[in-house]
C-alpha cells in the first residue's frame, strides 16, 4: 500500500498518470486509485464523519477517515460541498435481467408432482443482461446493487446480489444464490396451467415441495438415486421470500414460515402497522415495497375504495416509520419502479410520513446487506468493504440535491443531472 | 346493513376487547334451547363460561350488568356451511381431489361479513370449501371473534373436517384453451365428466390412502424392528383422507340427489368411514331412514331450491320430515348474506312442517353444535358453556326482531348502539381518507 503525506496533494507525477489513465480508458474511467477528499461521509457502520477522506482502490475501499495521506496514483474528487454514502441495494429487484425468450408453454398441471410453475432451479445470475437500461435509470437514484430474482411462477428461482455497474455479466454478480422468492399466483377463470390456481392451492404446494425436499435429502443420504431439479433449486436456496403485504397475510406467513425449516424474508407490508407488534415478537427480516398502494390512475368515478383499502393507501408510507420505531430491521425494494425520479418520490413519501434519515439510509443499505448475509462486503463505508458509493450535493433526500458521482466497484458514473423518463 | 359494515372495522378496536370480566343479563325471556324457556332469566358468565342460568341471580362484586327487561337471550347461532372469510378462491378446482388444500391456511380474520354475520347473532361457523370437486379439502371450524387473527378465530378443540361434493358442480370438466396445450394433445378436460365419475374420484382416493396407510404401517415395523429404511413420502393429499379413515376428521358432503346420497353412504361403508353431514340434502327427506341408519346428519336449506336441475325435487318440509324421522338437521347459510338472518331461517320449518319453538331453535343452535361434535361447549344457555350469546329485542324467531348485542365467550364482539353512535364520527373520518385518495377535497378549477 502506497502512502503519501499528506501535504503531498496532487503530484505532477499523479497527474500524469491520471492523464495517461484517462486516455487509455476513454469507455471506463478506472483509475488504480480514487480519493474522495475531505467530504462529509456516512458510514452507517458508525458516526458520520464531517470532513474525511475515502480512498477507493481495486474496487474496494481502501480506507476512510479524516487526514487520511492520499497515493500519488490516486484520482482526486474535491470533496467540499459532498456527502458521501454507501450506495443504496435494492432488497429484491428483477433489474438486470434479460427477457426470457420463448419460454415453453406451461404444462397443464395435476397436482404438485408435475412441479407446476416451478423455476426454482433457474438462476437470475444466468439471465443477466448488463444492457439492461433500468441499471443506468436507478443508479441515478443512488442505487448500485440490488438482489435480483427470477421473475415468473410460484417457486421463481435463485436470486442474485448483483452490481449495478459491470460492463460483463461476470462483473455484475457479487453473490449468488442468495434466495429463493415466492409468489402466490392465483387464477381467476379457467386455470390454464392447471393446480394450483387458489391461494390455498399455492400453500398446500409450497408445503408439499418443502415436504418433497425432507424426503429427498433422506433419500439423497441413503444413497438412493434420483435428481429433481425443482427440489435441487431448493435446496441450494439458502432463505425463501414470502409474500405478506395486508395485515392477516403477514399473520399467515409468520405461522407458515416455521414448517419450511429454512430461513425466511417477508416482502410487501404495506399494511404492518397493523401488526408492528406481532413483528416485534419475531426476528423475520422484512422487505417494505416502495410501490405504495395508490387510487389506480384509471379508476372510474364509481371506483370506490372501502374503508381499509383507504386507511392503507395514506397508511403503507408511514410503516417503515413505525417499523424504525420499534427497532425492527427492514430494507426497502423497488418493487416494480425502475426511474430514478419514481423512487425518489417513493422514498420522499417514507420520510414525510415519519422514517428519520438515518434509518431510510440503513434501510437502503445495511439492513439489506444484513439480510443477505452479506454485511462483510457492502452496506456500509468501511476499510475493505466494495466501493459502492454515492456522492451527493446536499443531503440525498433533499429534492434538490444532486448526485454527482456513483461508484460501483470503484467504478465512477456520473448520473444525468436532470432524469427525464 | 350496508352501514353497519363500513363501520365494522373502526369498531372492531372498541367492542372486541372488552375483558372477560363477570356478566350478569338480567330479566330477558332466555331461551335456552335445551332446557326450556325462562321468563325472567338472567344468565352470569364469569371466564367467559355460562357461570349460571336462572331465575334470580345476583351479581359478583364487579360485574357488568345487562338490564335485558323485554329482550331475548339466546345461544349464539351456529352456521354449519358457510363459505366467510377464505381469501384467494373458495375451490382449487383444477383437480378433482384436492384434499391438499386447507381452509386455515387462508382465513381472512379482516373479511367484513364476519361483522356482518355476527350482527345478526351469529357466532360460529364451519368454513368449508366450495363444490367444485369430488373432494374439496381441508375444512375448520371458527368463532367470528372480530377483530381477532385467524389463528385466534379457530375453535379450539372442533375436529377439521373435509368438504366432498357429489353431482352436477364436481362433474363440471372445466374448459383449457387448446392454445396452451403443447401441440398435438387433446385439451385437457379435468376428469370427471360423469356422477359416476365422481364416485370412482372417491373411491379411488380411498383406496389409494388405505394404500398409503400400510406404507406408513410397514414403514413403522420396519423402524420397531430397528431397521432404517427410507420413509415413505408425505403425501399431503393422502394424510387427511387417513385421518378420515382413522375417524379424525368429519365429512361434510354437498350433495343434492337422493340416489347419489344413497351412493356416497354405500361408498363410506364399502371404505370404512362415516359421513358426518350431508350438505343441503334437498332430497335427504327421500332417504331419511337411510341416512339415520347411517349415522349422518343433514345440514341444509330453510326454502331455497331450483336453482339448478338437481335442486328440483326439494319440498321446505325437507327439514320436518328428518326431524320426524329421528335425523339430527341443521339449518345453514352457505350465504354470506343468509348467515345474517339464519333466524329466521329456522322460524321457516315451523310454518313448513310445524315444528316447535324449540326444535326451529335447535336447527341453528344445539344441532349443528352436535353435528360438528361441539355440543359441549356450545349450542345452548347452559352453566358451563362458552358464553356465546346473542340479545334480541323481540322474540329472535320473529321477522321484526333484531339482534341488539351478541358476546363470545363472554367477550361483546357486537353492539347495536355503539355501531350506531360511532358512525357519524367514522363518516367523517372514511370521507377525509376519500378527499386525501383523491388528492384533496375538489375545489373549483380556475383558468
Amino acid at each position: 500500500m502506497i502512502r503519501v503525506r499528506s501535504g503531498a496533494r496532487r503530484s505532477p507525477l499523479a497527474a500524469a498518470v491520471t492523464l495517461l489513465a484517462a486516455c487509455a480508458s476513454l469507455r471506463a474511467e478506472v483509475p488504480s486509485a480514487i480519493a474522495i477528499k475531505d467530504a462529509r461521509v456516512v458510514t452507517v457502520s458508525g458516526e458520520d464523519l464531517p470532513k474525511a477522506t475515502v480512498l477507493l482502490r481495486g474496487g474496494l475501499i481502501q480506507d476512510v477517515g479524516a487526514g487520511l495521506a492520499i497515493p500519488q496514483d490516486a484520482w482526486v474528487i474535491e470533496g467540499a460541498g459532498l456527502t458521501v454514502y454507501p450506495g443504496f441495494i435494492d432488497g429484491l429487484s428483477h433489474w438486470g435481467l434479460a427477457p426470457v425468450t420463448n419460454p415453453a408453454p406451461e404444462v397443464h398441471a395435476r397436482g404438485p408432482e408435475d412441479r407446476p410453475q416451478t423455476y426454482s432451479f433457474e438462476r437470475a445470475a444466468d439471465r443477466l443482461d448488463p444492457r439492461d437500461r433500468r441499471l443506468e435509470a436507478v443508479r441515478a437514484a443512488g442505487f448500485t446493487a440490488a438482489a435480483t430474482f427470477p421473475d415468473r411462477g410460484i417457486f421463481e428461482g435463485l436470486g442474485a446480489m448483483i452490481s449495478l455497474g459491470g460492463a460483463e455479466v461476470r462483473d455484475m454478480v457479487i453473490a449468488q444464490p442468495i434466495g429463493q422468492q415466492v409468489t402466490f399466483r392465483i387464477t381467476r377463470g379457467p386455470a390454464r396451467s392447471g393446480y394450483p390456481a387458489s391461494l390455498m392451492g399455492n400453500i398446500a404446494y409450497v408445503r408439499q415441495l418443502y415436504l418433497d425436499l425432507d424426503h429427498y435429502k433422506q433419500a439423497k443420504e441413503m444413497r438412493q438415486p434420483g435428481y429433481d431439479h425443482a427440489l435441487e433449486g431448493l435446496a441450494d436456496s439458502p432463505r425463501v421470500l414470502l409474500p405478506a403485504e395486508q395485515a392477516q397475510q403477514i399473520d399467515r406467513m409468520l405461522n407458515f414460515a416455521p414448517e419450511l425449516k429454512t430461513p425466511v424474508v417477508l416482502y410487501g407490508l404495506h399494511e404492518a402497522y397493523r401488526r408492528i407488534e406481532t413483528l416485534k415478537q419475531t426476528h423475520v427480516p422484512l422487505l417494505v415495497s416502495l410501490k405504495w398502494p395508490e387510487k389506480p390512475r384509471d379508476a372510474g368515478p364509481n371506483d370506490t375504495a372501502n374503508y381499509r383499502l383507504l386507511l392503507m393507501r395514506e397508511q403503507a408510507p408511514a410503516v417503515p416509520g413505525m417499523l424504525a420505531k420499534a427497532g425492527l430491521k427492514f430494507g426497502f425494494y423497488s418493487d416494480g419502479i425502475d426511474t430514478a425520479s419514481g423512487l425518489r418520490q417513493a422514498l420522499k413519501k417514507a420520510l414525510d410520513a415519519g422514517l428519520p434519515r438515518a434509518a431510510a439510509i440503513r434501510a437502503l443499505t445495511l439492513n439489506v446487506a444484513e439480510m443477505y448475509g452479506m454485511a462483510d462486503r457492502m452496506g456500509t463505508i468501511e476499510r475493505g468493504k466494495m466501493a459502492n458509493l454515492v456522492a451527493t450535493r446536499g443531503d440525498i433526500f433533499e429534492e434538490k440535491s444532486a448526485i454527482e458521482y456513483v461508484f460501483v466497484g470503484g467504478r465512477k458514473f456520473e448520473p444525468a443531472k436532470e432524469v427525464h423518463e | 346493513m350496508r352501514r353497519i359494515c363500513v363501520l365494522a372495522l373502526l369498531l372492531s378496536a372498541i367492542v372486541g376487547n372488552s375483558a372477560a370480566e363477570a356478566l350478569l343479563i338480567r330479566n330477558a325471556t332466555v331461551l335456552t334451547v335445551t332446557k326450556g324457556t325462562i321468563p325472567n332469566g338472567s344468565v352470569l358468565v364469569e371466564d367467559g363460561k355460562i357461570a349460571a342460568v336462572g331465575e334470580n341471580l345476583s351479581a359478583p362484586a364487579g360485574a357488568t350488568i345487562v338490564d335485558a327487561s323485554g329482550k331475548y337471550l339466546m345461544p349464539g347461532m351456529i352456521d354449519c356451511h358457510s363459505h366467510t372469510a377464505i381469501e384467494g378462491g373458495v375451490n382449487e378446482g383444477t383437480v378433482s381431489d384436492s384434499s391438499m388444500v386447507n381452509i386455515e391456511d387462508v382465513l381472512d380474520p379482516m373479511d367484513i361479513n364476519i361483522y356482518r354475520a355476527l350482527a345478526g347473532g351469529l357466532t360460529v361457523s364451519n368454513v368449508l370449501h366450495g363444490s367444485a370437486n369430488a373432494i374439496g379439502g381441508q375444512t375448520v371450524v371458527v368463532k367470528l371473534r372480530w377483530g381477532k387473527t385467524a389463528q385466534d378465530m379457530l375453535f379450539a378443540g372442533a375436529k377439521p373436517g373435509i368438504k366432498f361434493a357429489l353431482g352436477e358442480n364436481p362433474k363440471r370438466q372445466g374448459y383449457v384453451p387448446p392454445s396452451v396445450l403443447p401441440p398435438g394433445r387433446p385439451a385437457a378436460r379435468r376428469y370427471p365428466g360423469t356422477r359416476m365419475g365422481v364416485e370412482d374420484v372417491i373411491r379411488e382416493s380411498f383406496m389409494e390412502a388405505k394404500n398409503y396407510r400400510e406404507d406408513w404401517q410397514a414403514y413403522r415395523a420396519r423402524v420397531a424392528r430397528g431397521e432404517h429404511p427410507l420413509p415413505p413420502r408425505k403425501d399431503l393429499r393422502l394424510e387427511p383422507l387417513v385421518e378420515v379413515l382413522e375417524g379424525k376428521r368429519y365429512v361434510h358432503a354437498h350433495c343434492y340427489r337422493s340416489d347419489e346420497i344413497l351412493m356416497l353412504l354405500r361408498v363410506a361403508d364399502e371404505m370404512g368411514f362415516k359421513i358426518r353431514t350431508l350438505q343441503h340434502a334437498l332430497e335427504a327427506y327421500k332417504v331419511a331412514r337411510e341416512i339415520a341408519e347411517h349415522g349422518a346428519s343433514v345440514s341444509t336449506f330453510s326454502d331455497w331450491w331450483s336453482y339448478k336441475i338437481e335442486a328440483y325435487d326439494a319440498t321446505p318440509y325437507n327439514v320436518a320430515i328428518l326431524t320426524r324421522k329421528g335425523v339430527l338437521v341443521s339449518v345453514n347459510s352457505d350465504s354470506d348474506e343468509l348467515q345474517r338472518h339464519l333466524n329466521l331461517e329456522a322460524a321457516k320449518s315451523m310454518r313448513y312442517g310445524g315444528l316447535s319453538e324449540a326444535e326451529a331453535l335447535a336447527l341453528v343452535t344445539i344441532n349443528p353444535a352436535k353435528q360438528l361434535a361441539i355440543d359441549d361447549k356450545v349450542g345452548s344457555i347452559e352453566a358451563g358453556k362458552s358464553a356465546d350469546l346473542a340479545l334480541f329485542d323481540g322474540h329472535p324467531l320473529s321477522n321484526y326482531s333484531k339482534a341488539l348485542r351478541v358476546w363470545i365467550d363472554g367477550h361483546e364482539y357486537f353492539d347495536r348502539d355503539k355501531d350506531l353512535e360511532t358512525r357519524p364520527d367514522f363518516e367523517r373520518k372514511k370521507k377525509a381518507l376519500e378527499d386525501k385518495d383523491n388528492g384533496g377535497p375538489r375545489l373549483p378549477t380556475r383558468r
